[in-house]
């Protein structure tokens, strides 16, 4: 019997066809009759007809079957006719085939018949028509071929001219939008490797970077305590200098992945090493949140959150760092070198309150933190804890919060007309008076 | 020397803070201290038994700093004076305070003592005499507040040292000192 003329088409579990490698999809058209002109060969009424890339499959749904006419045995495909008659009847599309000796359409086939499409359904026979010409013409399924070919020939040694001439790469068409596509894809992603690439020697670079620039802030500082004299132009630009070297950081951070479980105690060491340099140049105490900053630009990736920092700085306690944490009154909190002491700091504090300027007008926080060379509201932290230690008094007015030397403490209330002569109330009363 | 009337200021006067209520214990005790005593001497100088927190009480601004106590400030200090018995609240609500520079039994002893170096005892003397006239010229009974003077006739009263007397009006109210 002779009904199964075409080469079948394995369909899905669902009823798709499926598809070869390569193979798009390219038009659907239900209804249509497969016939030959050969008598013989039994028509198939009435199925769903798929224009694809490489094939012509005909599939009944109802009984899961398909078959196809592979469009490399296509020779020629007729336009549907135009004529009175024809405008009654159904569509046909008439495509001649070649046919191998024994009946069976195949491209190399010797002879040729006539197959015909009818399209019962309600269809435009003359789209359908211009979509099998382009399908036909971009011959997609040749480049499956040539890759075949290749592959099988690889065993031979052939000139590459051979080769070359046997590849015949269609630019037109849908194949030529997905080739092009392709290739786009393919040149991405080479580029971004290479990319990739460059960042990984970025990455080894870093560590000779950092060590570069540590080098060279130790030289800044030999050679600024060398010079005693520097001049301000000079002083500038080593003091840009140390900033830069500052915000480069540190090499290899300890991130989640390198640490696991002991995230939290490397964080806390690195954290203590890194914080040594800028409480030297902040006067012994940072700002906790001035801390995140700039310990976090020095990370450059793999930042930490403020509860991390909080953690590590907790964590001191246990180690045996030079750092503490410690927390004001007023909820600020700041990290503060063990070594400096806060005796030190209320020296400075009651010198500065004994200037003249400052015995006739006190001092404000903004004083105060010009002259300890720190921020505003530590040095408004500082001068309260000085307050209460009884070493300043506050002095509050329209013009704003200022600290005084204590003087309460040098007043004798059973004399309160009389002045020591060299007790700070006594210097107080002079400046009074200089002013006028 | 600043002087605020005829009164002698101390030099702490134009120290700011002295104007500001100090928040540290031990600071604010002897600000306290110091207030207390300058109410009490200023007070005992001018003659003043009355201070109204409703009114500019001239020793609580000092213009020469720019400084003035704040209205707590001043509930703080009188409030100091009245524990210490220095001061007693003339109403509920803490508006007036009458200052005590002498404590009424102070008075009392002042008074007797002023009766026997003059020679009082067993004569009548008018309140208002006491308070105005010329016997008491000079000395601290001078223009002294009525509600005190009384008090302390009172006392004296108790201890039988004197005897208050009502007359036909309140111009006659008058004591008779006993020895």
């Amino acid at each position: 019997m002779a009904a199964n003329w075409l080469p079948p088409v394995s369909l899905t579990a669902s009823g798709r066809p499926v598809f070869l490698p390569g193979e798009v999809e390219r038009c659907l058209l239900p209804a249509v009759d497969l016939e030959s002109e050969n008598p013989g060969l039994a028509p198939f009424r009435s199925g769903l007809l798929v224009l694809t890339s490489h094939r012509l499959l005909w599939i009944d749904e109802q009984s899961a079957a398909g078959f196809a006419v592979p469009l490399a045995a296509v020779v020629h495909a007729y336009p549907p006719k135009k004529s009175i008659r024809s405008m009654f009847a159904s569509p046909r599309i008439r495509l001649q085939v070649s046919v191998s000796p024994d009946g069976r359409i195949a491209e190399d086939g010797v002879r040729s018949e006539v197959i015909t499409l009818v399209m019962r359904g309600k269809n435009d026979p003359d789209a359908f028509y211009c979509r099998l010409l382009e399908v036909l013409r971009s011959r997609q399924w040749e480049a499956a071929v040539v890759v075949e070919k290749r592959n099988t020939d690889s065993g031979i040694a052939e000139p590459p001219m051979a080769a070359a001439a046997r590849v015949r790469m269609p630019v037109v068409g849908v194949s030529g939008i997905l080739r092009k596509e392709q290739e786009l894809w393919e040149s991405t992603d080479k580029s971004l490797q290479e990319a990739f690439q460059d960042l990984n020697a970025l990455m080894s670079k870093a560590k000779d970077m950092v060590q570069l620039a540590e080098k060279m802030r130790l030289k800044l500082l030999s050679s600024t305590s060398a010079s005693g004299n520097a001049d301000d132009e000079e002083m500038g630009s080593k003091q840009e200098m140390q900033d830069w070297l500052l915000s480069v950081g540190i090499v290899s951070p300890v991130t989640k992945e390198s640490a696991g479980a002991l995230y939290h105690q490397q964080l806390s060491r690195e954290l203590a090493d890194f914080v040594k340099l800028p409480l030297e140049r902040a006067g012994g105490m940072i700002a906790l949140v001035d801390v995140y900053c700039l310990f976090n630009r020095a990370r450059g990736t793999a930042l930490i959150s403020p509860d991390d920092l909080l953690q590590a700085c907790t964590l001191w306690e246990k180690f045996d760092v030079p750092v503490m944490l410690r927390k004001f009154d007023s909820g600020v909190m700041v990290i503060q070198s063990k070594a400096r002491r806060d005796e030190e700091v209320f020296a400075r504090i009651a010198s500065l309150a004994q200037k003249p300027d400052a015995l006739r007008t006190g001092i404000s926080p903004s004083d105060a933190a010009l002259t300890l060379g720190i921020a505003p509201a530590l040095a408004k932290e500082h001068l309260l804890t000085a307050e209460s230690k009884g070493l300043l008094c506050r002095d509050v007015s329209p013009d704003g919060f200022r600290f005084f030397i204590n003087l309460f403490t040098e007043i004798d209330p059973s004399d309160i007309y009389m002045n020591k002569n060299n007790g700070p109330a006594h210097v107080w009363s002079s400046a009074l008076s200089l002013s006028g | 020397m600043q002087r605020l009337g005829d009164f002698k200021l101390p030099h702490f006067f134009n120290y700011p803070p002295y104007f500001t209520l100090q928040p540290v214990r031990e600071t604010r005790e002897k600000q306290v201290q110091l207030w207390k005593e300058l109410i009490l001497d200023y007070c005992r100088s001018q003659k003043i038994f009355v201070i109204s927190l409703e009114e500019d009480f001239p020793l609580f601004s000092n213009p020469v700093v720019e400084r003035s106590l704040s209205h707590e400030a001043r509930q703080v200090f009188l409030a100091a004076l009245v524990n210490e018995g220095r001061a007693e609240w003339v109403d509920k609500s803490h508006k007036k305070c009458l200052i005590l520079w002498l404590r009424i039994q102070d008075w009392a002893d002042y008074i007797l003592n002023f009766v026997k170096e003059n020679g009082f005892e067993d004569s009548v003397m008018t309140i208002e005499d006491m308070r105005f006239g010329i016997e008491t010229r000079g000395t601290e009974l001078a223009g002294i507040d009525r509600g005190v003077l009384l008090r302390a006739l009172k006392l004296l009263e108790q201890k039988g040292k004197a005897a208050i007397f009502k007359g036909a009006s309140a111009d006659d109210e008058g004591v008779k000192f006993s020895a």
